[in-house]
């Protein structure tokens, strides 16, 4: 599987960027290509979350806890990487506070929190005066409160650039507007792309293209039943700064391991770096339709305000929306894809991409280059089976 | 929150909004009017409030009488609703062919207990007008520096002169009612300038002179002007404009220069002047959030694209006014009147389609002969503020695009901050593209989108879940 | 004699309505202007052309577009931040806090 030669990586989002920049310090030739601009996808739609406290003992939250390894170790290799102009990432470990604001709601954190401990995570739950210590302006109408000290959070843009700035100058090439129509074959093996600007010849294609990831597996003769689940954020006009964590209301929890249809919405409130606060998250799945609905405006205010009560006479002055790659069973996929031989993927991120970025693509350079190990998250694995099937 | 069903409704309360609620009325339709101010006439009818009411007024104003005479018919007509402190913060494009809903707060400016409601209309006239579009130099926003829009909201509405000794500067025939405006607040008007050289001006002006005979009522208005001009000594210069003004925390004095063609300063003809107050003004760009939201089609240079009946590309959905280009009030007036008569379902009358045919063409003159050069981009020096809101300069943007090499606006404006503070990229937008087009961006015009159109409190957004339904029949 | 000013309405073409006095308190100052001004209006009818900082480099900020559009001209009226001065009438006893003291 040593295919130390050119590796052809779709999508210059965050994932794409991330294994850019590994594959080239591993010693492969790669090219980037995206059909938009850089980042212009999911990796610019959300706040930049890297969480353990909404993730249960498994697979997944061992990503994250490599993944929150290799930002700290990452994070200032970029730093002294990049031209000085080159804009901060804004990496804080702030950590999170999980708020519950029912009897049933805190029962539930604490049993989860519990679990999470057996697995490494710190989560504390934490009494009132230590509440008001992290939180001074949290509401008092709670009924438990865990902290999450591990909780970080970057600038989710300036992380993608700055990654595929690092790729770049290590001889990777990024096309940005350049889309793919199709594969390029020898047998059954991919070889390259076909694309809006001529063909790409490579080793190696890797799928890394979020929500889209899907559409472009069709296209490239492989089905994969990733879909676009559509979230929303608000941001409030810059004021100074009340809030110290991530807070976010116990639901989030739920909505993040449902897989329903229908608009959830469950609070993440947290000041940024600039004094704006970002207001989530809902999640909905409806298709690619991109419209910021007032309903959906509404609810997320509703619930931000039942956390903090006096955000009520704060300005919201932008909306964004985007969509998450969802995948059924809940696990990102990483690594070959065994029908078709050179073919790669790692997507099906949902919420989590930038910050299971690094550690995704730790896994992927270490199977396209060296040997292929253990990998809860291979195409082929059990839980996905049914929808593999379902989607071809 | 209440939902109320409507026939036509129209946002925006200035000329274009005005004469298409008129032309609807007339054609049978119950009809809604939507103004963010406590008053009809947008900015160009922008008056004293009621209770300041001058004598006089019309010494500000050109068409004041017919102003009166709709704002009267508007309001003592039983079929038209007109709802003052509309404030219009999100616009939702429908599944089907039905027009868009349309949410509303009413009540004051940047209040924090307005009325929510929501329209939901069976056709839309969009007539949210234009704002200026200002270029950066050094010291543009040092106090003391305003739009000359500003210089007339506040002579007109408050009597207030933004300063003693003035300079306006910029581009295009809207400067000149300026110069009155002031020097009937008390101001001393000490020149324009005009960035147009004679060449260019004589080009867009002088060709085809037997087109603008149709415009006479636009050469009586400018005329008008240019005889109160000349009457208070103003000197205008064209070929000219401001390069920088000075001062610690306010403008002490400005920076002229000579331009070339592509409006680049010519080396050599810089000369200082004591201002006390600069009015900039160098073209205008449309007001389109809620045109954009809504998915109507857009031309390169922003404006909404309508058919003669100024239909837009979304069904139901109309555009009249400085939407659709720049041309101005009697421009508006048409369209306003045959957006208004087609969306009532009647035909509008020849004469305006004839007239509205006539001003466009006196729009794409201005184009001709104002139109923003690229020269302007070697005014700005590093340090020079860009994005006034998140304090970005010009410097920190062009460094950042090239560092990153992104194509996209939404990456470029997220790493940079540009256009992210509380006006969202409605001052620096379009300057910020251009500056950036050497990027080639992939995404051109992102800057004009915004989905939650003006700013609304996290209270009054929750209280609109508290849903409870009025019919309106 | 510089700067932003309130022409007499003595001397004013327009002959204005005397609409009475309207005062409001300007981080503890009190100003007078006219009912019916906007908030703007009475803070520049008073001669003040700036009332906020940027928040970076905190640069002077007043009225700028006039009109609504900038955002320049922020301040805090009784209580509530962020209300644009160019559009909010001056209401009778308003107190006014600029988000130049407020260290935004």
């Amino acid at each position: 599987m040593a295919e130390r030669g050119r590796v052809i990586v779709i999508g210059a989002g965050i994932i794409g960027a991330a294994i850019a920049r590994s594959l080239v310090r591993g010693g492969s030739d790669v090219v980037v290509l995206d059909r938009g601009p850089s980042a212009g996808g999911t990796s610019s739609s959300g706040e930049g979350n890297l969480l353990v406290s909404d993730k249960g003992p498994g697979s997944e939250l061992e990503l994250m806890q490599r993944s929150l390894e290799l930002w700290r170790e990452i994070g200032p290799q970029l730093r002294d990487e990049l031209p000085s102009g080159f804009p901060g990432l804004e990496l804080e470990y702030k950590g999170g506070l999980v708020v519950a604001t029912t009897e049933q709601g805190a029962q539930g954190l604490r049993e989860f929190a519990a679990q999470q401990r057996t697995a490494g995570v710190l989560a504390e739950e934490v009494g009132e005066e230590q509440v008001r210590q992290l939180e001074p302006d949290l509401t008092r109408n709670y009924t438990s409160a865990v902290y999450y000290p591990q909780d970080a959070q970057v600038q989710p843009v300036i992380a993608t650039e700055s990654l595929l700035a690092s790729a770049r100058s290590g001889g990777a090439q990024v096309h940005q507007g350049v889309e793919v129509l199709g594969a390029v074959t020898s047998g059954s093996r991919i070889t390259g792309v076909r694309t809006s600007n001529g063909d790409f010849l490579g080793d190696a294609v890797v799928v890394a293209a979020g929500p889209w990831s899907g559409q472009l597996a069709a296209k490239l003769g492989a089905s994969l039943p990733v879909k676009p689940r559509r979230g929303t954020v608000m941001v409030t006009t810059r004021m100074p700064q009340r809030i110290q964590h991530k807070v976010y209301d116990a639901d989030y929890v739920g909505a993040v391991g449902s897989g329903a249809a229908d608009l959830q919405v469950s609070s993440v409130v947290e000041s940024t770096a600039a004094g704006t606060v970002l207001i989530g998250s809902s999640r909905e799945r409806r298709g690619f339709d991109d419209r910021i609905e007032a309903r959906v405006l509404a609810a997320l205010a509703a619930k931000a305000l039942l956390l903090f009560p006096f955000l009520s006479d704060v300005a919201v002055m932008r909306a964004y929306g985007g969509f998450r790659p969802f995948m059924p069973d809940h696990l990102p996929v990483i690594g070959a894809d065994p029908r078709v031989p050179g073919l790669w993927h790692a997507t099906g991120h949902e919420g989590a991409g930038i910050g299971l970025s690094l550690a995704t693509a730790e896994i992927l350079t270490r199977e396209l280059l060296e040997t292929p190990g253990e990998n809860p998250f291979r195409v082929d694995r059990p839980s996905l089976q049914p929808y593999l099937e379902e989607a071809a | 929150m209440s939902e109320k069903a409507c026939q036509v409704l129209i946002i925006g309360g200035g000329p274009a909004g005005m004469s298409a609620a008129r032309a609807a009325l007339a054609g049978g339709a119950q009809v809604v009017l939507l103004e963010a101010g406590d008053a009809l006439g947008g900015q160009f009818w922008r008056h004293l409030p009621e209770s300041r009411k001058g004598g006089e007024e019309q010494v500000l104003h050109h068409k004041w009488r017919h102003f009166n005479t709709v704002q009267r018919e508007l309001r003592d007509d039983p079929g038209c609703e007109v709802v003052l402190g509309a404030h219009v913060w999100a616009i939702e494009r429908p599944d089907g062919g039905q027009a868009p809903a349309v949410h509303v707060m009413v009540g004051p400016p940047d209040g924090a207990d307005r009325e929510p409601r929501t329209y939901l209309p069976q056709s839309i006239i969009f007539a949210t007008g234009g704002q200026e579009r200002t270029l950066p130099f050094p010291g543009w926003d040092l106090p003391g520096v305003y739009t000359a829009g500003a210089a007339q909201a506040l002579a007109k509405g408050e009597r207030v002169a933004v300063g003693q000794r003035v300079l306006v500067a910029g581009a295009g025939p809207f400067l000149l009612p300026v110069v009155t405006s002031l020097i009937r607040t008390g101001a001393t008007v000490i020149g324009v300038a005009e960035a147009s050289g004679w060449k260019r001006l004589a080009k867009g002006w002088l060709s085809r002179p037997w087109e603008l005979a149709a415009t006479r009522s636009k050469a009586g208005e400018l005329g008008g002007y240019l005889r109160e001009m000349v009457h208070h000594r103003v000197p205008y210069r064209a070929g000219t404009t401001v390069i920088a003004a000075h001062g610690e925390e306010s403008v002490e004095s400005v920076t002229l220069a000579r331009l070339d063609a592509d409006w680049k300063p010519v080396p050599g003809t810089q000369r200082r002047v004591e201002v006390d107050a600069v009015c900039v003004s160098h073209g205008f760009v449309p007001r389109t959030e809620l045109a954009l939201t809504v998915g109507c089609t857009v031309d390169a240079h922003g404006f909404v694209v309508v058919d003669d009946q100024q239909r837009t590309s979304v069904e139901n959905v109309f555009c009249a006014g400085e939407l659709t280009g720049i041309g101005g009030v009697d421009l508006a007036l048409a369209e306003g009147e045959i957006a208004g008569a087609t969306a009532a379902g009647t035909q509008p009358r020849a004469s305006v389609v004839k007239a509205r045919n006539v001003f466009r063409a006196f729009a794409e003159r201005l184009q001709t002969a104002h139109g923003i050069r690229p020269g302007w981009q070697t005014w700005p020096e590093p340090g020079t503020t860009l994005c006034r809101c998140e304090d970005v300069t010009v410097g920190e943007v062009r460094e950042v695009a090239a560092a990153t090499q992104a194509r996209g606006l939404r990456s470029l404006k997220l790493t940079t901050r540009a256009g992210l503070g509380p006006c969202q990229g409605r001052t620096c937008g379009r300057n910020t593209e251009e500056i950036l087009s050497s990027c080639g961006l992939l995404d051109p015009g992102r800057t004009a989108r915004r989905p939650i159109a003006i700013p609304v409190r996290l209270g009054e957004l929750a209280a609109t879940t508290s849903s409870q339904r009025e019919e309106t029949p | 004699m510089r700067g932003p000013r309130r022409l007499p309405a003595e001397q004013d073409p327009v002959r204005p309505k005397d609409s009475g006095p309207v005062t409001i308190t300007v981080d503890g100052e009190s100003l007078s202007g006219l009912q019916g001004q906007s908030i703007a209006g009475v803070l520049m009818g008073n001669g003040r052309q700036s009332w906020r900082r940027s928040p970076r480099t905190g640069r002077p900020r007043g009225v700028f577009c006039g009109i609504g559009v900038c955002f320049d001209c922020l301040l805090t009226v009784n209580d509530i931040p962020d209300v644009r001065a160019c559009q909010r009438r001056a209401g009778e006893g308003d107190v006014i806090t600029t988000q130049e003291a407020s260290d935004v």
